[in-house]
Parts: structure tokens; sequence; C-alpha cells
């Protein structure tokens, strides 16, 4: 790796190190199930409170841990909050665990090469 | 294959985890101490580790290949059961001679083994990615990105050879 690359790496991370807890805020069944309605477009809390079997109350804060990590934001609606996916961070999570993966894989293409070799 | 324990309740995150599955024309015996001696280990994963494996040990060591040998590198090794299980515990992608990572969670690694017809079933599971810093894991993505040319290469001479 290049010092250009190193400091720069450097420079973007002080800018991020306050960033919210993305991935903790992923690790929960409730919050992964708003997420999943929320991938399905806008919902009020009204609409997110129907048919779930946790108060309304529980809702919110959920959706204010979702936002704080940055995968929910909010929109005005008239008198009612909307509550909307923000698709560009779930993505980069996702792109993440990809890119570990296809180190794996190219760990395991020498592996194969190693004890079958 | 059993999914692992998971401090939130089993939550199938599809951030958290990684697996993989290989299948390997080789005897159970010979995979076995591809993965247990650590020499050997070093070779395939493009590292030079300072001792032996044990169930408990921390393991330090750097990086092999061109260009990346700054990088110290250390794991934990959980369990070793022969020709079955081997697991350890370190931090991904911990590139960044600047940084220490000691205070920060570790993903597991477990690698499982199953004797098939011909060969070996290699199952790679790492998890606990849900719990690293987001910081974390934004600049593990950028470091990884142009490195992955490297690895390439590195495949490529390996399996020409």
């Amino acid at each position: 790796m290049s010092v250009a690359r190193t400091k720069r790496g450097q420079l973007a991370t002080a800018g991020l190190r306050d960033a919210a807890p993305l991935f903790a805020a992923l690790g929960d069944r409730t919050r992964l199930r708003l997420l999943a309605r929320l991938a399905r477009g806008p919902h009020s809390i009204t609409r997110l409170s129907e048919r779930a079997d946790i108060s309304r109350q529980a809702i919110t804060k959920h959706l204010a841990v979702l936002m704080r990590a940055g995968l929910v934001r909010d929109t005005r609606l008239g008198r009612e909050r909307h509550f909307e996916l923000e698709r560009a961070r779930l993505d980069a999570a996702r792109a993440y665990v990809e890119r570990i993966g296809r180190q794996w894989d190219g760990a395991l293409a020498r592996l194969k090469a190693h004890v079958e070799g | 294959m059993k999914t692992t324990e998971s401090k939130t309740g089993g939550t199938p995150s599809p951030t958290d985890r990684i697996q993989r599955s290989i299948q390997l024309q080789a005897p159970l015996a010979r995979v076995w101490r591809a993965l247990s001696d650590a020499r050997e280990f070093g070779t395939w994963f493009r590292v030079e580790l300072d001792r032996d494996f044990a169930p408990g040990a921390e393991i330090g060591g750097r990086v092999t290949y061109p260009g990346y040998e700054h990088i110290r590198f250390r794991m934990w090794i959980e369990r070793m059961e022969p020709e079955r299980l081997f697991t350890l515990r370190w931090h991904p992608a911990a590139v960044d001679p600047q940084v220490d990572y000691s205070k920060e969670p570790t993903t597991l690694v477990e690698f499982r083994l199953e004797p098939v017809a011909g060969g070996v079933r290699l199952t790679v599971t790492e998890s606990g990615f849900d719990k690293l810093p987001a910081h974390r894991r934004d600049e593990a993505f950028r470091m990884n990105s142009g490195g992955w040319d490297v690895q390439v290469e590195n495949i490529r001479q390996h399996v020409g050879r």
C-alpha cells in the first residue's frame, strides 16, 4: 500500500470516527424487520405499528437507532412523519462483507492449490 | 450447517457473516495439516507467523506479500479438534499500522472439515462483522480496494506453479 493511500485513509478515518454505529444498529431482529418493511416503501409510524407485536413507543425508539446509524431518514408529510430507507448505507455494509468474502475466495483458492499440489 | 451462537440472539443479519464452502481433492489429514500447522497456514494465507498453533495461543506475525510487509498480524486460536474443527479470532482487515485495534471486537473464523467422496469439504465462516465500529468497516472497505489485484496475481502464480 502506498503512503498516499495510508494518509488518505487516515484523513477519511478521522472524519468517520464519530460515525454512528451502523452495524450495531443492524444486529437486532426488530430493527431488521422494520428495515424489511421500509424496503417496500416509506411508512408512517401508524402504519409501522399496525400488525406489529410491539408498541408504537418501542418502534419510535428503534427508528431513532436506525436514523442515528444513517439507515433511515424521516420526512414530514402533512402532520405525519414518514420513514424511508437510506439505501446507500445498507449497500455499503453489504459491499464490505462481499469484499471480505472475495478475499476468502482468494485464500481458499491458494489453500486448494496448496493441498492438492 | 449449524449456525453459530450470536450474542444478539441469532439475528440473521445479512452483513454479519461470510461463509464459503470448498471441495478439496486431498486426504483429511493433509487438509488438517495445512490449517493447523502455522508454517503451512502461512504459506497459503500469505503471512509469516511467529509460533505454533495451540488452543488459547496468541499468534503474531506479518503479511508476506511484496509491498505489504509492514503490516503486523495477530490472531487468537480458540478450538482445535483434529480433522474436524479449527477456530480463531482476529481483527479483520487490520492493516493500518497507526491504528490500535486491540480494544475493538474481533471476528470469529471457523474452519469445519467434513470427509466426502474423494476428499474433504471445507466450510469457512467468519462472523461478528455487525459488532465492528462503523468507521472501521468504512476504512477497511477503502483499504481493501486496490489490494485485490495483488491477490489475483498471487493465486495465478500459485496455481500456475
